[in-house]
């Protein structure tokens, strides 16, 4: 039997069938074990469908054997290759910290739930990056979702509660929005699968329930991906979570947001038809710059690095957005490089954060005043990722940038490279906050003790390896940039 | 225009505005998953209403059924179902917990006791 022919559907059942094995199991050890397996299977299978996508093109993978439209359709292309080796490969050093990690954030009893409840969110992540199902989309999304809601709700402080209730009212008016959408245009096409929804809907007459659709499905994506100013579950579910689970889902949550945005905006829906009756670029452009200055300002004024940085998200998914409104090849190429670059550098932040936590316990900038001295390599990786944040030279947040800016000037649209270049001047306030913080502050006068706090060498690994990821994809453009161009020329050549 | 024609239309769509009225208006945290569990009974309707034929049987290969109703808006419906019990299981779950941590299910009770103690630890 040929492995690599069912990776498709592997990688989903994985971390899928991980997770009730882990709770039968109970034990710790095997629990984290089990979980590190899965979600380096899923890696494994997402590195190869890249490859295999490189060489071949698109793979079309049949359910059960039941050919599309009628069974469900698992299709990887240019674009979600990329997104899979997005999440499953952050996924994978979330992981790999989160052992030492929640021995200090995860209460004890709930430590072995932590891994399956992961297993599913990871699950539920890469099953809506990968299946052509319209109906599986949502099902995935809510399996992802129901899994992060219970992640969150694993802080420490009873905030994490509210939070994750807040969340779970949001995520599932967006999840239904989006399922009203999704029922519309069932109706209309008589089809589940994306691909014949597609070529269904160019042949509708009747445009107005079309129009109803797009609206529901925007207004529902927008919610789960937290565009500005649908963001308000964002902040206090990144704020209150423990570091692993903000780490991961800044990492990978919204992005697989964007991508469902992206696959229902280009493959479902026939842009060409659409935008000469609505002034899409516009709107989009116009929440997306709205989204960075609101976001990044805000971000100025939190004393809790955690939330400063789960604002500054905000701020950092406006020109993923502006990237998308521009609708032509280099500005979806931006925002798709921003889309993981921005992924790994938020990835990075807060896992340096999660060192923070254990070490001295919190992450007010009362406990990093100071940081510079008490953990002077952490304070440097944090640095790197708020330069990266900022977009200056040598991170990878500055090859995004460059490349958002080039193609707004391509479009003649001087005005909203000055947006970029304005709206970064605030990631600058809010990152020299916290540089401010660490090295011109002394460090407070009684640390805790350091026996009971330290981190450990997996915590450190993983932290350093996300943190110079952030450097050499500064450097090394051809992963990001190959196929980030490769998924931009798909998409606008699949309508 | 015959209303009656329209019913199932119009009961779904009044659901539907009726449970967002419920989860944006009520404060009780209880009463907002009520809202969220009737605003997502009403995409069951939207799926299920158009789907029935009347006097539509099972699709059976046989000379003997002409008409018959589509299956599969019921079968995601069932999907839905599960999902949506999963989320309001999960939601009152999070209430109890809650109310086990702040002593009360009222948003602004709860918004209030946080900003009382992030002033306190502000002043600390």
């Amino acid at each position: 039997m040929n492995w690599m022919q069912h990776a498709p559907a592997l990688q989903v059942v994985a971390p899928l069938l991980a997770a009730p094995l882990i709770v039968l199991m109970r034990r710790l050890s095997w629990a984290y074990a089990i979980a590190v397996a899965a979600c380096a299977l899923a890696f494994f299978f997402s590195i190869g469908l890249w490859s295999q996508v490189q060489s071949t093109g698109v793979i079309a993978y049949a359910i059960g054997n039941w050919p599309p439209p009628w069974g469900i359709e698992y299709r990887v292309d240019a674009l979600n290759a990329f997104i899979l080796c997005l999440v499953s490969g952050t996924g994978m050093a979330v992981l790999l910290f989160s052992r030492s990690s929640n021995a200090h954030e995860v209460p004890s009893e709930q430590r072995y739930l932590f891994y399956a409840m992961f297993c599913l969110c990871l699950a539920g992540l890469l099953g809506m990056a990968i299946t052509g199902d319209a109906f599986n989309i949502f099902v995935f999304l809510e399996i992802s979702a129901l899994s992060t809601y219970v992640l969150i709700a694993m802080g420490r402080q009873r905030q994490s509660l509210f939070a994750a209730y807040q969340y779970l009212i949001l995520g599932t008016i967006g999840a239904t929005f989006i399922v009203i959408g999704i029922g519309l245009i069932y109706l209309l096409t008589g089809t589940l699968n994306l691909v014949d929804m597609g070529q269904r809907l160019s042949q509708v007459d009747s445009m107005r329930p079309v129009y109803a659709a797009f609206a529901f499905i925007s207004a529902g994506v927008f919610l789960k991906l937290a565009l500005f100013p649908f963001h308000n579950w964002l902040p206090n579910a990144y704020t209150y979570a423990p570091t692993t689970v903000s780490a991961f889902l800044a990492a990978t949550a919204t992005k697989v947001s964007i991508y469902v945005l992206l696959r229902f905006y280009f493959t479902v829906f026939h842009l060409d038809a659409i935008t000469p009756h609505l002034p899409l670029s516009l709107m989009l452009g116009a929440l997306a710059i709205a989204a960075m200055f609101a976001g990044s300002a805000t971000a100025i004024f939190q004393t809790d690095m955690k939330r400063l940085l789960a604002f500054s998200s905000v701020g950092q998914i406006g020109y993923i957005m502006l990237g998308i409104a521009l609708f032509n090849a280099s500005g979806l190429t931006a925002g798709l490089v921003h889309l993981f670059n921005h992924g790994i550098t938020k990835g990075a932040s807060f896992l340096l954060l999660g060192l923070v936590v254990t070490r001295l316990g919190g992450t007010q900038m009362s406990h990093l005043s100071g940081l510079g001295k008490t953990m002077p390599w952490t304070a440097f990786g944090l640095l790197i990722c708020g330069l990266s944040l900022i977009g200056v030279p040598g991170t990878a947040g500055f090859i995004s940038k460059l490349y958002l800016v080039r193609a707004a000037l391509d479009l003649g649209l001087w005005w909203v490279a000055l947006m970029v270049l304005l709206s970064s001047l605030l990631a600058v306030a809010y990152v020299w906050k916290f540089v401010e913080a660490a090295y011109f502050r002394p460090p407070p006068e009684q640390l805790p003790p350091s026996l009971a706090n330290v981190t450990t060498w997996d915590m450190r690994l993983m932290a350093l390896l996300l943190t110079l990821s952030t450097v050499y994809f500064g450097f090394d453009t051809r992963f990001t940039l190959g196929s980030a161009q490769a998924a931009a020329q798909y998409l606008l050549g699949a309508h | 225009m015959n209303l009656a024609a329209y019913f199932t239309y119009i009961a779904t769509f009044v659901l539907m505005f009726l449970g967002l009225f419920i989860v944006m208006a009520r404060g009780n945290l209880i009463k907002k998953l009520v809202g969220l569990g009737i605003f997502q009974t009403s995409v069951y309707f939207l799926y299920l209403g158009p789907a029935k034929l009347v006097g539509g049987t099972a699709p059976i290969l046989s000379d003997a059924f002409k008409v018959y109703t589509n299956p599969l808006p019921h079968v995601l419906m069932l999907t839905a179902i599960v999902v949506g019990v999963a989320t309001l299981a999960l939601g009152l779950a999070l209430v109890v917990r809650l109310r086990e941590a702040y002593g009360s299910i009222e948003e602004d009770d709860i918004l209030a006791q946080d900003q009382a103690s992030a002033g306190a630890t502000e002043a600390a």
